[in-house]
């Protein structure tokens, strides 16, 4: 009984990461049709959001109040990682509105820049970077004056933008000269957030362990779920939200803002990654390849959960959590020590983490063939457009 | 109007003087180095022709090419391992995990027939599997894409933990194995391997190009701009799909092959997610619909990338993420689309 | 004749293109450091090649930096000096990108482009392994700075990293000794863990240990439960783990180990062979406290020549910086060369080659020696994570000489290799 618990305790564990990570993309992906591919970086700033407030608290509050930084680091990575993504879809997504597999393309570029942003920015590269975007800015105003043959007029904007990055990284790299302009804020390396001594013990509870880590994760989790149900069915943007996911043109029609819904929940989707990524920063390492480590787990939870109902997020991930931990630490064989050789071995071919992946997706698409619209499929009938 | 028809040829003929030039010309003067890389990248050419099928021509975004290629690779890579040993021998990475015989599926690939097959037909199998599961249930769009990273990322875990199937991370090496009795990685057979390239090269475009001409690449395309109006006037789409995304991952594994002798090693490293994705940026950013344009795009920006990474190696991932961008915003034709493009009158 | 929008348009073009240019040879530049003085006769092109990029660029940009520093001091003191004359060294860096196939390629290129005479680099075993056959067909020289399995002896690769009898044997005989026989194996998913693991079972079944279980996880995969639970089922009364995990599993490792209570406050030893100081600032020392590190060098070690190493490589690379066993090892590397092309009174790779073998260089972990077998001896050190994240030094083995081919495995036991000796077969023979 106590391995039942275990199990449970642990697939659920890991399901809740999984529920809170995928659950902005699950948001947007409901809303916009679209799969945010940067959305594994804007977590990432989630957890730099928490490694810069971790040593705000060492530096200049006093040592009483710094086990508290964890729960002040939430809303400033929601704050952060939120305000990224809003400039995300106001400057990218929104161009390239009902061409998804642009849009897809485009946030992975987004993506590859974000991850190479946080290695690479120095004060001179952050100097650099806003004079280069103010001249993007300015230019093109300079320019609309200029006459160019249709062939380059579309590209206007793109060459204003090369030059002014050019610009900026001629700044740049004459300031980086400075030797203290030149130090890296995060460098490549991973990045040192420790939690708080509470966060670092478990407790025993008939006879299971559980580390109050996991059990922070979770009650976040519960609390975000809580939060966007609340939000989507009870408040007024909620209910425009809702409106504009399930028709988009009639909400038009009928004066919903749609543009605005489309940015607020660009804005909550990104926000719930920054809140994903401070959770993520007490399992894990924080540089900048951590968006990549959950991003194609979040494609899966959303892929299986299907579009429009949180409750097939909730139950994929949960799902995917608990088998993923089952296969992969081969409880299968203690729960039934008699099995036949030939079952024994396949199961133990399975027990390791990176098989136990290969077994899951394996098992999302047989599970597609029986329902290929993930758990929950929109009811209706309607031609795909 | 036209009073320029030798500026209208020599815009539609331009990207093909660059190609033959890089075939012809390029070989007398690059030095070997830098012929080698050009080989390379025009091996990657062949798989940018299949994604330019699917996803220029039919509108299916594959995320996952890295599979097909990689398997490719491995297919010829295990042959050669097998190729160079005295009977009864085993690669020596077996010794490592003390792997005493062969596995079984090692066997088949002792034979060089066997071993040509394999090379495109398992990975057009698997392509072809994959893609009916997917297609049969209109599984489509986006869902298509993260279907096809996911499953990236399975084989990728797969061939990454068998160490002792297929020696994981490290991957199988192809120099040191000898073919006619003249070492792989030998200046001669490497040179021999640039003109092989360019010739399947040439063979691939003509192969895509006879699909898209004709009927077939007019159902195609009728796919990709209204899948549900083709459906309704009696046509099996599911079975195209399936049947171009397994030709994708034939020309993905030919290509995968060519790759993997000419860098000397086939490694999971292959089937990493962002190298996929960089395969469509090829693409997009040669032209897609364009055939030629894939393969300049491949071979353009992997030059770009290689003598970026030689200067200064940290910006190459801002130009990489500044060309995705720049291609779904401002070039959404791409460059040929962009350089092929009529003129219209302000 | 062009028309005159045209003419106009091409005109901004050109002045675009003019400017952008002119910025580029601006960033050139300002890239490019000054050479200082003119007192040397000539200049000898050698290879750097590390992934400045992607997942190992984390600990790769550290052993570069040491390369490189070494390189600074080598050319400050007045270069190699080769047949009378001053030779500066000019230090060419490629990016390997994390990626082994790419390491291969930017190898060929150093080779072949640039003609370096020779090629410091790598760090995992894919890379290296990825590289040897490079070296190989074209008969030049690598030289690899980290700790690694064994298992192989090339004519081609000079390694300056510790063999497992250099790190992990002694290791195991500390652990058995003083810790316990129960172990349970945790490691990466590739080369290095794996043969690891292999030469560990061996030892510990000769050396009476027992292996009580082994998992592996993919590399960057920080999802640790399922081997945390198997920790628990193997060891639920406290045992000995060696964790030879590389890269970022090993934080989530460490952090949810340590939520689980599987901590050596609660009976566990925890071993790791991939853990120095650079890796437990980027953890966090209150996660690593009390666990065990072997290596042959640590910032701690109390010498003259070590505490020099690290206050140059903190005035070089700012106060924050840490020394660690990987860039003793490179910094020692470049020297070792440098000696060697003195001794051989030339640059060229194979000349170095013979007359490596034997030359000794005062590194900061103390004297090491190149040994017939391409490895070096070294000094091996056992040590336990501090507070501050640094090690107390437990045990001092003094200088061990390297052993290539594992004497616990069966298969390559009573191999050795001498490439001083003029056999076909020196690379791998029967003693």
């Amino acid at each position: 009984m106590n391995l039942f618990y275990d199990t449970l305790f642990n697939g659920l564990a890991i399901g809740s990461v999984l529920v809170l990570a995928a659950l902005g993309l699950a948001v947007v992906f409901g809303l916009m049709g679209v799969i945010n591919m940067a959305h594994g970086e804007l977590m990432m700033l989630g957890a730099y959001t928490t490694f810069v407030v971790q040593n705000v608290f060492k530096a200049v509050l006093p040592e009483s109040v710094f086990p508290i930084y964890i729960l002040v680091a939430i809303p400033f990575a929601f704050l952060v990682s939120g305000l990224a993504g809003l400039l995300l879809e106001k400057t990218v997504v929104r161009r390239l509105y009902g061409r998804p597999l642009e849009t897809l393309l485009a946030t992975w570029g987004v993506s590859l820049i974000l991850q190479q942003f946080v290695r690479s920015v120095s004060s001179a590269f952050a100097i650099g970077l806003l004079l280069a975007v103010a001249i993007g800015l300015f230019l093109p105003r300079l320019l609309v004056r200029v006459q160019l043959a249709p062939r380059w007029a579309g590209l206007k904007g793109t060459i204003s933008w090369i030059s002014a990055g050019l610009v900026g990284i001629g700044v740049a790299s004459l300031l980086g000269e400075e030797r203290s302009l030149d130090q890296p804020w995060f460098s490549a390396r991973n990045l040192d957030v420790t939690a708080p001594s509470w966060l670092r013990g478990s407790i025993e509870l008939g006879g299971v362990t559980m580390p109050t880590a996991r059990l922070f994760i979770i009650a976040l989790t519960i609390l975000a779920l809580w939060g966007v149900t609340w939000f989507l069915q009870k408040s007024v943007w909620g209910i425009r939200i809702r409106a504009v996911t399930q028709n988009r043109s009639m909400s038009d029609c009928l004066g919903i803002p749609t543009e605005t819904v489309d940015a607020l929940t660009f804005l909550i989707g990104s926000g719930l990654a920054g809140v994903a990524g401070v959770a993520v920063t007490l399992l894990g390492s924080v540089g900048p390849n951590l968006g990549g480590n959950y991003i194609v787990d979040c494609f899966m939870v959303v892929v299986l959960g299907g579009v429009g109902k949180l409750l097939g997020t909730v139950l994929a991930a949960l799902g995917i959590g608990v088998i993923s931990y089952v296969v992969g630490s081969g409880s299968l064989l203690l729960i039934w020590p008699a099995m036949p050789a030939g079952l024994n071995e396949l199961i133990t071919f399975f027990a390791t983490t990176s098989m136990a992946k290969v077994l899951v997706f394996a098992l999302i698409v047989l599970f597609l063939q029986v329902r290929p619209a993930g758990l929950f499929p929109p009811k209706g009938r309607m031609v795909e457009a | 109007m036209n009073s320029f028809p030798w500026l209208k040829a020599w815009r539609r003929w331009l990207p093909w003087l660059v190609l033959v030039v890089a075939a012809l010309v390029l070989p007398i003067v690059l030095p070997p180095f830098r012929l080698n890389l050009l080989g390379r990248f025009l091996s990657l050419g062949i798989v940018a022709l299949g994604i330019d099928l699917i996803w220029g021509y039919t509108g299916l975004l594959s995320l996952g090419q890295g599979i097909f290629f990689a398997l490719g690779g491995y297919a010829l890579g295990m042959h050669l391992q097998l190729g160079s040993l005295a009977p009864g021998q085993l690669p020596e990475f077996f010794g490592l995990y003390g792997v005493k015989s062969l596995p079984g599926f090692w066997q088949p690939f002792t034979s060089p027939l066997f071993t040509f097959f394999a090379i495109w037909i398992v990975p057009a199998l698997v392509a072809g599997l994959l893609g009916y599961l997917v297609f049969r249930n209109r599984i489509k769009g986006v869902y298509f894409s993260i279907l096809t990273q996911a499953a990236l990322l399975v084989f990728f875990n797969f061939f990454n933990g068998q160490q002792k199937l297929i020696n994981g991370t490290n991957g199988l090496k192809t120099d040191t194995a000898k073919v006619f009795g003249d070492l792989v990685g030998s200046d001669l057979v490497q040179k021999e391997l640039f003109w092989l390239t360019v010739v399947l090269v040439v063979a691939a475009w003509w192969l895509c190009r006879w699909l898209t001409k004709g009927r077939f690449g007019d159902v195609l395309v009728a796919i990709r701009d209204d899948e549900p109006r083709l459906r309704f006037t009696g046509y099996n789409t599911t079975s195209y799909k399936t049947l171009v995304f397994a030709v994708a991952g034939a020309l993905a594994g030919i290509s995968g092959a060519l790759y993997t002798v000419q860098s000397g090693i086939v490694s999971p490293q292959f089937m990493a997610v962002p190298f996929s994705i960089e395969m469509v940026i090829w693409v997009a950013v040669g032209g897609r619909g364009t055939l030629i344009g894939a393969v300049l795009g491949a071979v353009l920006i992997n030059f770009a990338k290689s003598l970026v990474s030689e200067q200064l190696p940290e910006t190459w991932l801002f130009i990489q993420g500044g060309l995705f961008l720049l291609v779904v915003t401002a070039l959404p034709d791409g460059l040929l689309g962009w350089w092929w493009r009529r003129e219209v009158k302000p | 004749m062009l028309s005159a929008p045209l003419q106009k348009t091409s005109f901004r073009l050109l002045s675009g293109a003019t400017a952008l240019a002119a910025s580029l040879s601006l960033v050139a530049c300002g890239g490019e450091k000054k050479s200082e003085g003119g007192a040397f006769d000539g200049e000898v092109k050698v290879g750097i090649l590390h992934s400045r990029s992607g997942t190992m660029a984390i600990s790769e940009n550290t052993v570069a930096e040491a390369e490189l520093m070494a390189i600074d001091e080598i050319n400050k003191a007045g270069g190699v000096l080769v047949d009378g004359k001053h030779l500066k060294i000019v230090p060419v860096e490629e990016d390997g990108a994390s990626d082994w196939p790419t390491f291969a390629e930017k190898s060929k290129k150093l080779i072949d482009q640039d003609k370096v005479a020779v090629v410091f680099g790598g760090w995992t075993s894919a890379s290296r392994k990825a590289m040897l056959p490079v070296y190989e067909a074209k008969d030049h020289f690598l030289y690899y700075p980290i700790q690694y399995e064994g298992q192989e002896c090339s004519k081609n690769i000079f390694y300056s990293g510790a063999t497992p009898n250099q790190q992990a044997e002694p290791a195991v005989q500390w652990l058995l000794k003083n810790k316990g026989k129960d172990f349970f194996l945790v490691g990466s998913d590739y080369v290095y863990p794996r043969t690891a693991n292999t030469i560990m079972k061996e030892q510990l079944k000769a050396e009476g240990g027992k292996v009580v279980g082994e998992d592996y996880l993919p590399l960057g995969n920080t999802e640790v439960a399922p081997i945390i639970a198997k920790i628990k089922q193997a060891l639920p009364k406290g045992g000995v783990i060696v964790n030879t995990l590389n890269g970022d599993s090993n934080v989530a490792f460490f952090k949810q180990m340590k939520a689980a209570g599987i901590t050596p406050a609660n009976g566990y030893s925890i071993m790791s062979f991939s853990i120095a100081e650079e890796e437990i600032a980027a953890i966090g020392p209150e996660y690593l406290e009390g666990t065990y590190a072997a290596w042959n060098f640590f910032q701690s070690l109390d010498t003259p020549a070590s505490k020099k190493f690290t206050a140059d490589f903190k005035a070089k690379y700012g106060e924050k910086r840490v020394t660690s066993d990987p860039a003793e090892a490179a910094y020692a590397m470049v020297y070792l060369w440098a000696k060697g092309a003195e001794k051989a009174n030339s640059v060229d790779d194979n000349k170095v080659r013979d007359a490596l073998v034997g030359v000794s260089f005062d590194a900061p972990e103390g004297k090491v020696t190149v040994e017939p077998n391409h490895h070096i001896s070294k000094l091996v050190l056992i040590g336990e994570v501090q507070k501050d994240g640094m090690f107390k030094i437990l045990e001092n083995k003094g200088i061990v000489k390297p052993i290539a081919w594992n004497q616990f495995v069966p298969e390559t036991k009573g191999y050795s290799c001498d490439w001083t000796q003029k056999r076909p077969d020196a690379g791998k023979f029967k003693m």
